[in-house]
């Protein structure tokens, strides 16, 4: 039963997966990207790695694949001429890929010896979230704030990428704001009467 | 059969070529590149859980959402790149980057 279910969502997440590099349309890609994410979630959830599945859906569905999806249609890119010429990286591609997998099977095939089939995603723990936050808060708590460290990094980097001043806008300058005193913001006349400044 | 080790290696063995494939056919438009990378970082990530369920060790999960941070930390910054690298060029073809003439 659960052969048939890994079979079925596995076939969804390569067709998926394969649609992600041949749709003609990028938008369509990126739903694609959402599909095959989905569905790879679903085969963590076959295995009891229910935690990661769902980080997997709510990272990448929720974040990256949006994230995604907003570059897509912000950039005015004319995409029927981006994929002029396509066909003649075809056959190296296939070579890459056939060479890449044959690597891939043949390290797989000799040095998986012993092949568990019996699976436990909660060793020492109930359930699988009390398993890994076991570990991570103590064992792991400095990858854990590296991980938070490298997200920082990147939302500065983006930022500092992306920021753009116009010169047009006028911002606010608050030091200019405050160091600013009396005698500079007005001066004092007498007019005579009768007579204007 | 059982369901084994072996089934998530080939699924995701699958999937890592196919991010490869996709890196060298999608010559032009680098917004499909990243979502190559993306899938190959899927592929490595299912690898890491598949080996940490199967061998019932939990450090490969925890592991696996490192790997997560970093390709979600990838994809911010490289979409970052992109934008701006549109704006200086108005297209997104990878064919001639030759910008800094190295």
């Amino acid at each position: 039963m659960a052969l048939i279910a890994f079979y079925l969502i596995a076939a969804v997440t390569l067709v998926s997966a394969l649609m992600v590099i041949m749709a003609r349309n990028p938008v369509h890609s990126v739903l694609w990207l959402i599909l095959a994410f989905f569905s790879s979630a679903g085969l963590l959830v076959l295995i009891g790695a229910e935690f990661l599945a769902m980080l997997l859906v709510v990272v990448y569905v929720g974040a990256v694949a949006v994230l995604f999806l907003f570059v897509v249609m912000m950039l005015d890119v004319d995409f029927v001429a981006l994929r002029q010429g396509t066909l003649r990286y075809w056959p190296f591609a296939m070579l890459v890929g056939v060479i890449f997998a044959a690597e891939i099977v043949l390290a797989s095939v000799m040095g998986v010896k012993s092949r568990p089939e019996a699976f436990n995603a909660a060793p020492g723990a109930s359930t699988n979230a009390e398993a890994i936050g076991q570990v991570m808060y103590t064992d792991y708590i400095l990858l854990f704030q590296l991980a938070g460290i490298i997200l920082l990094v990147a939302m500065i980097g983006a930022i500092v990428l992306t920021l753009r001043h116009h010169p047009a806008v006028k911002r606010q300058n608050i030091a200019r704001q405050t160091s600013r005193r009396r005698g500079d913001a007005y001066e004092l006349k007498d007019p005579k009467p009768g007579q204007g400044i | 059969m059982e369901l084994g080790l072996s089934h998530y290696l080939a699924v995701s063995a699958a999937l890592f070529t196919i991010g490869v494939v996709g890196i060298f056919v999608n010559r032009k438009n680098i917004i499909v590149i990243l979502m190559a990378i993306e899938l190959i970082l899927l592929s490595v990530n299912l690898n890491l859980v598949a080996f940490s369920v199967f061998n019932g060790s939990i450090v490969g999960q925890v592991f696996a959402m490192l790997v997560l941070t970093v390709a979600a930390a990838e994809a911010a910054v490289g979409l970052a790149i992109l934008v701006v690298y549109f704006r200086n060029r108005g297209d997104i073809s990878v064919e001639n980057v030759d910008l800094m003439k190295g």
